[in-house]
């Protein structure tokens, strides 16, 4: 399968989701992504048990920061999928690229750039 | 330890707008452990400000420094030489290391990071649990190694009241009866007569009660 | 035992007959008749009557000031006290207060927490515990000293009664309980109302069995049921209440407006059951809100008349 996903989107590949630390997903909001998404594993999937869960944890403690600064809660969020699932991998692009498109520009870009 | 809890964002961010420069300062002991202000916790406020800040078209700068300690001199003067350039410092220390900040920088303003809560244990991650009230009397050796004081929620020294329902408390289903416990622990011992001696009206001035407290050791002192 | 007080409930327990104690709630405002009133109405049937103190935490006319009123119509009272709201200096300080009203009975209680009533906000204080309130009140009125160590002038002399619930938890140390107050030097004690009352006779054969009954005057605690959803209200919500189910069934099954008549038949039972347990030595009919009914309740429980002068 050759499946096409949106080309805007900057894939960063981790061993596990459970590597990922709040402060990540902070900075790359403070550098100008306009949203974030994690895929995991299917929970109950993980290879190294619960990784999985501590990054939708984590995923949710980046949803209320960024709600409560003004950034909005839903420029990040979390997918659950098993590796053999390329639509479902498709299917999350297009679906985050669209509600993010929907919300606009990070608007820490667009203060940046007035800065600037 | 001592048991703290993140303050609301919100909250810090009404104690610093209007500053220019400010210190986010981590402690590397206890509020480490309760994942309340170290290195993590400091990185994350200070990223959230920036960015709050930013939107709001307010250009705020911000280091952040976890120290080993806030509560011992030697670590505070770590930062002495740098303190000039900050127009205020929110210190993600339990309120012990924010006051000794205060009291050590005193023409800079100081601000709590967190909320400082009790002296307890970590009972499963992410879930802290009291243990002790520095009475300054200890009375564990009395009551099987739980204590009343800091667990019973009317403190009572000659407990259970009529509240213990199936070993939880009257206030809550989620608290356990210390009393309880104390008998529990008393059977195990083979102790269980020692419930009958009535624990003595408590001498309370080596408490709160006794206002600000001091221990002094001649022997360690220099 | 021999009298040590002018308390009147004293001397009828003394004396070998069955006291009967209730007790009221002072009003959330400052109008005494919502006190007096229900005295009045109780007064010929009991010997004395409690009065709550701020009850279940929720702020009310003091203690103190109610028994004030009944002693001004010539009605024994109770003082409720509770280690919750005083330091040692507001306990003391209170009891000399009802003592220079010759208030000659208290009742020395932990008190709920405060999370239950209209200040789940406020202190609490737990200077002293229930246990050592006893001490102190035994202090004060048998060495005339303060908890301080100093002379007191004209000390009290209180009648000092304490709670037991024999239906909490752990059951095994409800009777080592009870025998600790004892030793803390209580003399008569006012139980949870009791609707369980195998559980109860069962923890009277333990203190029995220790000889407690000869030491300490125990009144068993009665509350008639309204209705059944009070009843499961009791059973589910209070903390410390035993109802069983067959209580509970019972009120259920009969038609809402003869509930309240089967709740003051329940209580009338239990009465009648309870005096034939040895040690029990009184009544407490708490009857919550519902005052009217104690009198029925003590003349169909085979209470009445009381003792005249003794």
């Amino acid at each position: 399968m050759r499946l096409q996903y949106p080309s805007n989107i900057n894939i960063i590949k981790l061993p596990c989701t459970g590597k990922i630390d709040l402060i990540h997903l902070l900075r790359s909001f403070e550098k100008g992504a306009d949203g974030v998404y994690v895929v995991g594993c299917l929970e109950g999937a993980c290879q190294f048990t619960s990784g999985n869960i501590r990054a939708r944890k984590r995923v949710e403690q980046a949803q209320e920061i960024l709600e409560k600064i003004g950034i909005g809660g839903e420029r990040v969020r979390m997918f659950n999928l098993s590796s053999s699932e390329a639509p479902h991998f498709v299917q999350a692009a297009v679906e985050m690229t669209e509600n993010i498109r929907d919300m606009g520009p990070n608007p820490i870009k667009t203060a940046m750039q007035k800065a600037a | 330890m001592i048991v703290a809890d993140k303050k609301p964002i919100e909250e810090i961010i009404d104690m610093v707008k209007g500053y220019r420069k400010i210190l986010i300062l981590g402690c590397n002991e206890c509020v480490t452990v309760c994942e309340a202000g170290g290195k993590k916790e400091v990185a994350v406020l200070a990223s959230a400000l920036r960015m709050y800040f930013m939107n709001e078209g307010t250009k705020i700068e911000m280091d952040e420094i976890t120290l080993e300690r806030q509560c011992d001199h030697e670590y505070l003067e770590e930062i002495r030489n740098s303190m000039d350039q900050y127009d205020a410092v929110v210190s993600l220390a339990c309120g012990v290391g924010v006051q000794f900040m205060a009291e050590k920088y005193f023409g800079s303003p100081i601000y709590p990071g967190v909320n400082t809560c009790f002296m307890g244990v970590t009972e499963e991650r992410g879930v802290w649990s009291e243990r002790c009230q520095g009475c300054g009397q200890c009375i564990l050796d009395r009551t099987a190694g739980i204590c009343p004081i800091s667990r019973c929620a009317k403190r009572l020294l000659n407990g259970p009241c009529g509240g213990s329902t199936k070993g939880k408390c009257e206030i809550s289903k989620d608290l356990d009866c210390a009393w309880q416990i104390i008998i529990d622990r008393l059977k195990e011992l083979d102790r269980l007569d020692d419930y009958e001696e009535i624990a003595p009206i408590k001498d309370w001035s080596t408490e709160r009660a006794g206002g600000p407290r001091k221990v002094v050791r001649e022997d360690v002192r220099q | 035992m021999s009298t040590k007080t002018p308390s009147r409930l004293e001397k009828i327990l003394d004396s070998g007959q069955l006291a009967v104690t209730s007790e009221c709630g002072p009003p959330r405002g400052s109008d005494p008749e919502a006190i007096t009133k229900k005295a009045e109405i109780i007064k010929d049937h009991v010997d004395a009557i409690n009065i709550t103190d701020n009850q279940t935490s929720v702020t009310r006319l003091s203690s103190l000031a109610a028994c004030i009123h009944l002693k001004l119509m010539g009605i024994e009272s109770t003082l409720q006290m509770v280690v919750r709201d005083r330091n040692r200096i507001a306990l003391q300080s209170d009891i000399l207060g009802a003592a220079s009203f010759d208030i000659h009975n208290i009742l020395c209680l932990s008190g709920d927490h405060q999370m239950f009533g209209d200040s789940p906000q406020g202190q609490n204080v737990f200077d002293l515990d229930s246990m050592q309130l006893i001490q102190t009140v035994r202090l004060m009125r048998d060495e005339g000293k303060f908890l301080g160590g100093d002379d007191i002038k004209r000390p009290p002399k209180m009648f000092v009664g304490a709670a037991a619930n024999p239906f909490a938890d752990p059951f095994e140390i409800r009777v080592p309980r009870l025998a600790k107050k004892i030793a803390a030097g209580v003399e008569f004690i006012q139980t949870q109302c009791i609707y369980n009352l195998d559980k109860f006779e069962l923890w009277m054969k333990e203190a029995r069995d220790r000889g407690l009954h000869e030491k300490v005057y125990i009144l068993a605690g009665v509350t008639p049921f309204k209705s059944a959803g009070m009843a499961k209200y009791m059973k589910n919500r209070v903390p410390g209440m035993d109802v069983p189910d067959e209580v509970v069934k019972r009120m259920a099954g009969v038609p809402k407006e003869n509930q309240p008549e089967e709740g003051i038949d329940i209580c009338v039972e239990t009465i009648q059951r309870l005096k034939e347990c040895e040690g029990v030595r009184g009544f407490h009919v708490m009857a919550i809100e519902w005052e009217e009914k104690v009198p029925e309740i003590v003349e169909r429980g085979g209470l009445y008349p009381r003792p005249e002068d003794l």
